[in-house]
C-alpha cells in the first residue's frame, strides 16, 4: 500500500464570479521514503497542492471532491482536532520563509521540546536532550548554547535548518516541503538540500517538495511530477523527466532553463503564458503555446496515460496518437 | 574590464564606498553605552562599463550588488570615490538634475509588483517620464509613443488602459522595461530583473532584453544571484563579496578559469540538471556579518586555502594571466589549485 495517495482532487475557491479550480482532479500516489519533487509555475496549483495533503487550505478554500489518503485512511475529510494530531506527527511541513514558520517569542529549544513533548509523550528531560541532539544532527555548531536563543539570533540558512529538526523531531512518515530552498543563497541552498536528503534517507521519510526549480529536483528527487494550469501533465523518474522529457511543456520548460556554458546567442522560450483558472478551454491547457498541437488538442483533453516510467497527459503519446 | 583603458566606457567608477550608519539612536547608545555600528556595503570598488555591452555583478545576498546599482543611479549618495558617466562626474549631482544626464540611465527594479503604481493606469506609468523629460508634447503624441513602446516589448496598444494588476509577472516586467525604455536610455540598470519570475517567463524577458540591446545599443548593468542567467547576459562580469569586487574580467575568462576561491565556490554550487551524477559539495559556513567583517580577506573564513596572510593583510585586486583581475593572496602566490571544471560545450 502506498503512504499517501491522491486521488482526483479537487481544490475550489468560491469568489464573486463564481467558483475557482486550482487544482482540477490530481491523482498521485507516494511510496514511504519515497522523494516526489512537484514542479510547476506560479499558479500551476503545486503548493496548494501541498497545502491540501496538510490540511491547511486557507478558507473558503475547500476540497471539492476527491480523497486524500495516508496508509489507505482518509485524512480529507477530518475534523480540524483530529488533522491537527496528524500534522506534526504524521506529516511534517517545511515553508518556504524559515523566519515566518518559527514562532518568534519563543526560543528554538522550546519550540522543539514542545513538539516533542506533544507527539511523541516525552518528559521535559528527555525532550530537551533530543532537541540538542536534533540540533547537532542538522549541523548547528554549540546546540546546547543554541538551544535557548531567539529564531532571529539565526541566520537564514540556520533558521531552515532549524525547521527541518522541528519538521523531523516528531518522526513523521512524510514531509511536505513548500520552496524549502528558494529563499535561501545557493550556497546555503546546496547544503540545505543535502541534509534533507541525508536526514530522510536515514530516516525512511517520504518527502513531497515543492518547488519551481529543476535544479533542486534534478539532485534530490526520485520522482517528478509536472503540473501545468492545475493538472498533472507528466509524472516519472526524475532521469526521464530532466533528461528526456515527454510532455512538450516539459520539453519547453526544461529547454527554457539557462545553462553555463550553453553558446546559442538566445534561450529558447515557450511563446505566451499560461492561461487563467477561469473559463478554462475544452482541450489541453497547453494546447495554445504548444509547438506540435494537433487539431482535436484543442477540443479533446487529454487523460494521464502510462509512458517511460510514469504517466503523461499529451495526444501525442497512446492510442490517440 | 579589459586591461586597456578603453576611452568608449560609457560609465566609470573609481574607488566608491557606501557606509550606512546602523547605530542604535542616540539616547540607547549614551545610556546603554551602545557603541556605533557602521555598515559598509560597498568597500572601495572600481570598475568601468564597456558602451553597448553588459556589465554583469553576481554575488550573494548582502553582498552589496544592489547598493552598487542604487549609487549608480544616484538614489544613495556614496561616502566616497567618483562616478564618472561619459566623463562628467556625476557623484553628487541631485537626483534628476540635469535632467538630461538622468535621462540617459534608467533603472528596471526586482520586484514588479512593488515598482509600478497599482493607481495607475499603463498609459501614465509610461506616459509619465515622456511628458516629464519633455519628449512628447501633445497628448495624441504621448498616446502613440505610449502604444509605440508597449509593442516594442511584446505587448498590445490595448493594454495602456489597463492597470497593473491586471497583468502578470512577466508582463508587469514588461511594462517596467517599457517605462524604462521611454527616455531611450544608453545605460540601463538592471537589478535580479527576472529574479521575481518563472524560469519560462524569465527566458521571454532575457531574450527581449537581448534584442533590445541590439536593436538601441544600450549598455546594461546587470545585476544578478543567479550565475547560469549572467553566462547568457554577461561581456564583463564583476562578483562581489562583503563589499568588495573580488573577481572582475571578461565572463568568458572567469567561467572558464575562476581566479577567485569564492568565484570557484559559486560556480560549484550552480545546480546542474544532471540527475544522480555529481552532487553539489555543499560548502561549509555562511556570509559573515557586515557590521564586523574579518580581518584580512574577508572570504578567509570560508576559504580551505587560507594562510596566516589572509587572515592578515586584505588581498588586492590584481591582473591575472588569463585578462581578468582577482583579489586573492593564493593567486598571488600561486597556491591556487588549477581549476578542472570546465564549462561544457
Amino acid at each position: 500500500m502506498s503512504l499517501l495517495e491522491l486521488d482526483n482532487i479537487v481544490v475550489e475557491f468560491p469568489t464573486r464570479r463564481g467558483p475557482l479550480e486550482a487544482v482540477k482532479g490530481l491523482s498521485l500516489d507516494l511510496d514511504e521514503g519515497e522523494i516526489l519533487g512537484l514542479v510547476g509555475e506560479s499558479g500551476a496549483g503545486k503548493s496548494i497542492t501541498g497545502a491540501a495533503i496538510t490540511g491547511l487550505i486557507e478558507p473558503p478554500g475547500l476540497i471539492r471532491s476527491g480523497e486524500v489518503r495516508l496508509r489507505g485512511a482518509r485524512i480529507d475529510n477530518l475534523p480540524p482536532e483530529k488533522m491537527r494530531r496528524i500534522r506534526g506527527k504524521e506529516i511534517g511541513a517545511i515553508f518556504q520563509d524559515p523566519l515566518t514558520s518559527l514562532n518568534p517569542v519563543y526560543t528554538v529549544g522550546e519550540q522543539l521540546i514542545d513538539t516533542m513533548r506533544v507527539h511523541l509523550g516525552f518528559d521535559h528531560k528527555a525532550a530537551r536532550q533530543r532537541a540538542i541532539d536534533w540540533l547537532a544532527e542538522v549541523g548547528i555548531p554549540a546546540p546546547e548554547a543554541r538551544l535557548d536563543q531567539y529564531p532571529h539570533q539565526f541566520s537564514g540558512g540556520m533558521r531552515q535548518r532549524v525547521v527541518i529538526a522541528l519538521a523531523l523531531c516528531a518522526e513523521p512518515k512524510l514531509i511536505i516541503a513548500d520552496e524549502p530552498t528558494t529563499a535561501l543563497d545557493v550556497s546555503v541552498q546546496a547544503q540545505i538540500l543535502a541534509l534533507l536528503k541525508r536526514l530522510c534517507r536515514e530516516n525512511g521519510t517520504a518527502v513531497v517538495l515543492v518547488t519551481h526549480d529543476m535544479g533542486v529536483i534534478a539532485e534530490t528527487a526520485d520522482r517528478v511530477a509536472v503540473m501545468y494550469a492545475g493538472r498533472l501533465v507528466e509524472i516519472g523518474d526524475v532521469k526521464q523527466v530532466i533528461e528526456e522529457p515527454l510532455h512538450p511543456y516539459t520539453r519547453g520548460l526544461m529547454a527554457s532553463i539557462p545553462q553555463i556554458g550553453n553558446r546559442d546567442r538566445r534561450l529558447t522560450q515557450i511563446e505566451g503564458a499560461m492561461p487563467g483558472l477561469r473559463n478554462p478551454a475544452p482541450g489541453c491547457a497547453f494546447a495554445p503555446r504548444c509547438p506540435r498541437a494537433m487539431e482535436h488538442c484543442h477540443s479533446l483533453r487529454p487523460a494521464p496515460q502510462d509512458a517511460g516510467t510514469g504517466q503523461v497527459a499529451c495526444h501525442l503519446y497512446g492510442e490517440t496518437a | 574590464m579589459t586591461p586597456q583603458i578603453a576611452p568608449d566606457d560609457i560609465l566609470s567608477v573609481q574607488n566608491i564606498s557606501k557606509r550606512f550608519d546602523v547605530s542604535e539612536p542616540f539616547l540607547n547608545r549614551v545610556l546603554e553605552r551602545r557603541p556605533r555600528r557602521i555598515l559598509t556595503a560597498v568597500n572601495d570598488i572600481s570598475f568601468d562599463v564597456p558602451r553597448g555591452k553588459t556589465f554583469a555583478v553576481v554575488g550573494e545576498s548582502g553582498c552589496g550588488k544592489s547598493t552598487v546599482a542604487r549609487l549608480l543611479m544616484g538614489l544613495h549618495t556614496p561616502s566616497a570615490g567618483a562616478i564618472r558617466f561619459e566623463g562628467t562626474d556625476i557623484t553628487h549631482m541631485p537626483p534628476g538634475n540635469p535632467p538630461e544626464l538622468r535621462r540617459r540611465m534608467q533603472m528596471i527594479f526586482q520586484d514588479p509588483y512593488a515598482s509600478l503604481n497599482p493607481r495607475w493606469r499603463v498609459r501614465d506609468i509610461i506616459g509619465e517620464p515622456l511628458k516629464n523629460f519633455g519628449i512628447c508634447k501633445t497628448r495624441a503624441e504621448v498616446t502613440r509613443e505610449v502604444e509605440k513602446l508597449l509593442s516594442q516589448v511584446g505587448l498590445i496598444p490595448a493594454d495602456a488602459k489597463k492597470f497593473p494588476h491586471e497583468f502578470s509577472g512577466g508582463q508587469r516586467q514588461r511594462l517596467s522595461i517599457a517605462r524604462a525604455l521611454t527616455t531611450r536610455p544608453e545605460l540601463l540598470i538592471c537589478d535580479e530583473p527576472t529574479s521575481a519570475l518563472d524560469v519560462s517567463v524569465q527566458s521571454q524577458i532575457l531574450n527581449l532584453m537581448k534584442d533590445l540591446q541590439d536593436e538601441f545599443n544600450m549598455s546594461y548593468i546587470f545585476i544578478s544571484h543567479d550565475l547560469a542567467v549572467v553566462w547568457y547576459m554577461a561581456d564583463v562580469l564583476a562578483v562581489m563579496y562583503l563589499g568588495k569586487i573580488v573577481e572582475v574580467g571578461p565572463k568568458e575568462q572567469i567561467f572558464e578559469n575562476p581566479q577567485h576561491p569564492y568565484t570557484r565556490l559559486l560556480m560549484e554550487t550552480v545546480p546542474k540538471l544532471t540527475v544522480g551524477g555529481t552532487e553539489r559539495a555543499p560548502v561549509a559556513g555562511e556570509v559573515p556579518n557586515p557590521i564586523s567583517p574579518p580581518p584580512g580577506c574577508s572570504f578567509h573564513p570560508r576559504c580551505p586555502l587560507a594562510n596566516d596572510t589572509c587572515r592578515s593583510v586584505a588581498p588586492a585586486l590584481n591582473l591575472r594571466a588569463g585578462g581578468q583581475k582577482s583579489a586573492c593572496h593564493a593567486a598571488d602566490e600561486g597556491r591556487l589549485p588549477a581549476w578542472l571544471r570546465l564549462a561544457a560545450e
